[in-house]
C-alpha cells in the first residue's frame, strides 16, 4: 500500500488504468441496460415499473459502499497518515452523497405506483435518509476550515464515528419501523429472485462500482493537479 | 481519580459563576414544548399521543444547544492547549468535562421534565419511565455531542455544522427513549428498552472519548 503513497507513481499508473476502468465501465452498462430493459421481464404483479430496481438497488448499494471506502480511508488516513488516503476519503464522499441521493429519488418514484404515496417511513428508506445527512455532514465539515489540512483531520474522525454509529442507527430505525407499522411494506420479490432479473442487476452493481473507481481516479488526479497549482501561485506571490 | 475531581469541579464552578447558562438550557427546553399545544391544539388525547415524542425532542434540541460551550471558551483561551499538554490523558479530561456538562444541563433537565409531562397530559404509567429513560439518555446524548462540539473547533459557523452533525447520531437515543415510555403507556414490558438505553451509554461511555481527544488533539496542534 505504501509503495502507492508516492503521488507521482499513482499518477503513472492511474493514467495507464483509467482508460481500461473507463470501457469496463461503459461495456458494463450498455449490457447490464440492454438486459434490464429488453431481455428481464416484467413483474407479474409490479408491471413494467420494476424495472427501477435495476437503478434503484445498484445505487443504494453503491451509498454503502462508498460510506465503506470512506471509512476505510479515513482511517488509513488518521493512522498511517497516508497523503493520498485523505484525498481518496474527500473524493468518495460526493460520489456516495449523490447516490445515495439517487436510490432515495428512485425509491420514492418506485413508491408511488406501488405504494401510492412518494414516501413512507420504510426502515431501509429512513436509514438511507440518514445515511444522506450523514454524507452531508461530512462534506459540510470538510469545507468549514480555513485550513485544508484541519478540515481533512475532522472529516475523518467524523467518517469513523459515523461508520461506528451506522450499524446501531440501523439496528434501531428497523426497531422503530416494526413498532410503528407492522409488515406494510412489500417487499422486493420475495425471497427468491428469478435469474433473469438476478444478472442484469448484478451487471449493473458492477458497472456502478466501476463508474465509482473510474471517478475517484479522476478526482484523485483533479485534486493532486489542484494542489500542485495552489503550491505554484503561492511560490509565485512569495518569491515574486 | 484526583484530577478527573478537580477538572468536575473545576467546570461547575465556571457553570456557577456564569449562572444563567443552564437556566437559559432549561428555558429553551420548556418553551419548546410549549410551542407544541400551540401547533397542534390543545386536545389532551392529542396532547398524550405526542408528549413522549415531544418531550424528547425537545430535550434532545435543548442538549445539543449547550455543547458548544463544552470546549469552545477553553479552546478561545488556551486552557484546552495545556490540558493537552497535561500528564493526565486527554480522554480522561473529556470524560470530566462532559459529567460537568452533563451534571449542568442533563440533570436540570431531568428535574423539569415531569413539570412537562405535566403540562403535556402524559399518561401516569409513563411518568416514571420517562424519568428513567431520560436518566439513561442523556449522559449518552453529552457524550456522542462532546465529539461533535470538539470537531467544530475554529471552524466558521460551528453551531450550525453542530447540529448536523450530531443530530443524525442522535437517532438511537430519541429511538429507545420513546418506545420505552410508550411501552409503558401500553402496558408492555419495558425493562428491554431500558436496557438498550443502558447499553448505549455504556457504549458511549467507553468509545466516545476516545474520539473526542482525537478531535481535540487535531485542533489544538
Amino acid at each position: 500500500m505504501h509503495r502507492f503513497a508516492n503521488p507521482t507513481r499513482f499518477l503513472r499508473i492511474a493514467a495507464v488504468v483509467q482508460p481500461w476502468v473507463a470501457w469496463i465501465t461503459v461495456t458494463l452498462f450498455a449490457v447490464g441496460l440492454y438486459m434490464a430493459f429488453f431481455t428481464a421481464p416484467a413483474d407479474y404483479q409490479q408491471g413494467e415499473s420494476v424495472r427501477i430496481m435495476y437503478v434503484h438497488v445498484p445505487a443504494a448499494w453503491m451509498g454503502m459502499f462508498c460510506y465503506a471506502a470512506m471509512a476505510v480511508a479515513s482511517a488509513v488516513a488518521l493512522v498511517w497518515k497516508h497523503p493520498l488516503a485523505d484525498v481518496a476519503a474527500k473524493a468518495s464522499a460526493p460520489t456516495g452523497a449523490a447516490f445515495t441521493f439517487l436510490a432515495l429519488a428512485t425509491g420514492s418514484l418506485w413508491g408511488k405506483p406501488m405504494w401510492g404515496t412518494w414516501w413512507v417511513w420504510d426502515a431501509r428508506l429512513t436509514s438511507m435518509l440518514i445515511l444522506f445527512f450523514l454524507y452531508i455532514g461530512y462534506m459540510a465539515l470538510q469545507g468549514a476550515f480555513d485550513d485544508r489540512a484541519r478540515g481533512a483531520k475532522a472529516s475523518a474522525v467524523l467518517a469513523l464515528v459515523g461508520a461506528v454509529n451506522l450499524p446501531i442507527i440501523k439496528f434501531s430505525v428497523d426497531w422503530w419501523n416494526t413498532l410503528h407499522q407492522p409488515s406494510s411494506v412489500i417487499k422486493m420479490g420475495g425471497p427468491s429472485i428469478h435469474p433473469s432479473m438476478l444478472w442484469p442487476l448484478l451487471i449493473l452493481a458492477v458497472a456502478f462500482k466501476g463508474y465509482y473507481v473510474w471517478v475517484l481516479l479522476v478526482r484523485i488526479r483533479q485534486e493532486l493537479t489542484a494542489n500542485k497549482v495552489r503550491i505554484l501561485q503561492l511560490r509565485q506571490v512569495h518569491g515574486g | 481519580m484526583g484530577a478527573f475531581f478537580n477538572m468536575v469541579r473545576r467546570d461547575l464552578n465556571l457553570a456557577f459563576r456564569q449562572g444563567m447558562d443552564s437556566l437559559m438550557v432549561v428555558a429553551f427546553f420548556v418553551i419548546a414544548v410549549v410551542l407544541f399545544p400551540f401547533g397542534v391544539g390543545p386536545e389532551p388525547n392529542t396532547l398524550a399521543r405526542i408528549a413522549a415524542g415531544t418531550i424528547w425532542v425537545a430535550a434532545l434540541l435543548a442538549s445539543m444547544l449547550s455543547l458548544e460551550r463544552l470546549f469552545q471558551t477553553d479552546y478561545e483561551d488556551g486552557s484546552l492547549e495545556l490540558m493537552a499538554l497535561a500528564p493526565i490523558p486527554l480522554e480522561v479530561t473529556v470524560l470530566a468535562k462532559v459529567t460537568a456538562h452533563w451534571l449542568t444541563t442533563g440533570l436540570p433537565l431531568l428535574v423539569t421534565a415531569p413539570l412537562l409531562a405535566v403540562l403535556m397530559q402524559l399518561p401516569d404509567d409513563g411518568f416514571w419511565v420517562l424519568m428513567a429513560a431520560l436518566a439513561l439518555g442523556t449522559p449518552t446524548l453529552s457524550f456522542i455531542g462532546a465529539v461533535g462540539a470538539a470537531l467544530v473547533l475554529g471552524s466558521r459557523r460551528g453551531g450550525v455544522l453542530l447540529s448536523l452533525l450530531v443530530l443524525p447520531l442522535y437517532i438511537p437515543v430519541l429511538i429507545f427513549g420513546v418506545s420505552a415510555v410508550e411501552a409503558a403507556i401500553g402496558d408492555l414490558t419495558v425493562r428491554p428498552h431500558l436496557l438498550i438505553l443502558a447499553g448505549l451509554m455504556v457504549g458511549a461511555v467507553a468509545l466516545t472519548p476516545w474520539a473526542s481527544a482525537a478531535a481535540l488533539r487535531q485542533a489544538v496542534e
